[in-house]
């Protein structure tokens, strides 16, 4: 069973829903950030949206709520984690993954559909692509410039943790950086949205491996 | 005790703020040539209860470090007053 991470401002985890449960016939359902636990699930998608209304800085205050520790728990266990665009900012807020996601340099909201090349298939979320696909997803966000320092960034190129990068940057982000892993590759954290490129009749099906890359990942371990 | 509290939080050196850069390039448009390092900063204020000063500041440094800020691209500073 996959669970969808429900914040007060969380909006997409009904279309991650559809997408495991309708498109690909699979388990996932919604876990609210209180009073929920964690431990029977086998993986867990965090989703995009505005949890707490993106106040203070986006994801931050979602990323310390109790409920994180369980988070954290399923992440030193190996189970998978996927952080979609507000995921990705309460993963890196939390500290899951290293970095931090600020302002588009841009200054404004942008919701296009972007191009991003696969850097790692060896994650567990892309063992179904090629290293060197190019693939297309739409993203929608106004704090996605990814930013780390220089040490980090040598680290993170090093161990192979970039995932997915722009091929035409929309936002500012260091190194192009669209997506990035843990060093062990079970969480990732990306600002385009998979689960809105998962279906034919939303222009695009290229997300939809991304789920089932999960889905086998979690298969393997059991 | 009643403490007054002010917090200003800034991007770090070097990083890019798009809004100061923005507001930076309007006013040179509007003719103020020798503008430059436009910066802008966020402030927090509140008051807390602590028994002296030292266990205030220590309490809002906590937040600072939990929350308030993110260190991998923010700088902080915390001014504590006596409330009268």
């Amino acid at each position: 069973m996959i669970g969808v991470l429900q914040f007060p401002g969380s909006n997409c985890d009904q279309d991650i829903i559809h997408v495991i449960n309708d498109v690909l016939g699979e388990n996932a359902k919604l876990v609210f950030f209180k009073g929920s636990n964690l431990s029977d699930l086998d993986g867990l998608v965090i989703p995009g949206g505005f949890s707490y209304g993106d106040h203070l800085r986006a994801g931050a205050i979602a990323a310390k709520m109790p409920v994180m520790e369980g988070v954290k728990k399923m992440a030193e266990d190996g189970k998978p984690i996927l952080g979609i665009c507000n995921g990705f900012q309460i993963l890196c807020e939390s500290g899951l993954l290293p970095g931090a996601l600020t302002n588009n340099h841009y200054l404004k909201f942008r919701c296009q559909w972007t191009e991003l090349s696969v850097e790692n298939d060896s994650s567990a979320f892309t063992s179904l692509y090629s290293k060197g696909d190019v693939i297309r997803m739409p993203i929608a966000h106004g704090e996605g410039r990814y930013y780390c320092d220089d040490k980090t960034l040598e680290e993170i190129k090093e161990n192979g943790q970039i995932v997915f990068r722009y091929l035409n940057n929309p936002n500012g982000a260091r190194h192009d950086v669209a997506g990035l892993t843990n060093k062990q590759g079970n969480v990732l954290g990306l600002m385009p949205h998979p689960e809105r490129a998962s279906e034919k009749v939303l222009g695009g099906t290229d997300g939809k491996k991304m789920f089932e890359s999960m889905i086998r990942f979690i298969q393997s371990r059991t | 005790m009643d403490f007054d509290v002010e917090i200003d939080v800034k991007l770090k050196e070097g990083l890019l703020n798009p809004e100061a850069k923005t507001i930076e390039r309007g006013l040179q448009l509007l003719g103020y040539k020798g503008i430059k390092d436009f910066d802008t900063k966020r402030a927090f204020a509140f008051k807390i209860s602590a028994k002296d000063e030292h266990k205030a500041r220590t309490e809002v440094d906590e937040m600072c470090k939990k929350i308030l800020v993110n260190p991998v691209i923010q700088d902080y500073e915390i001014k504590i007053k006596h409330e009268k």
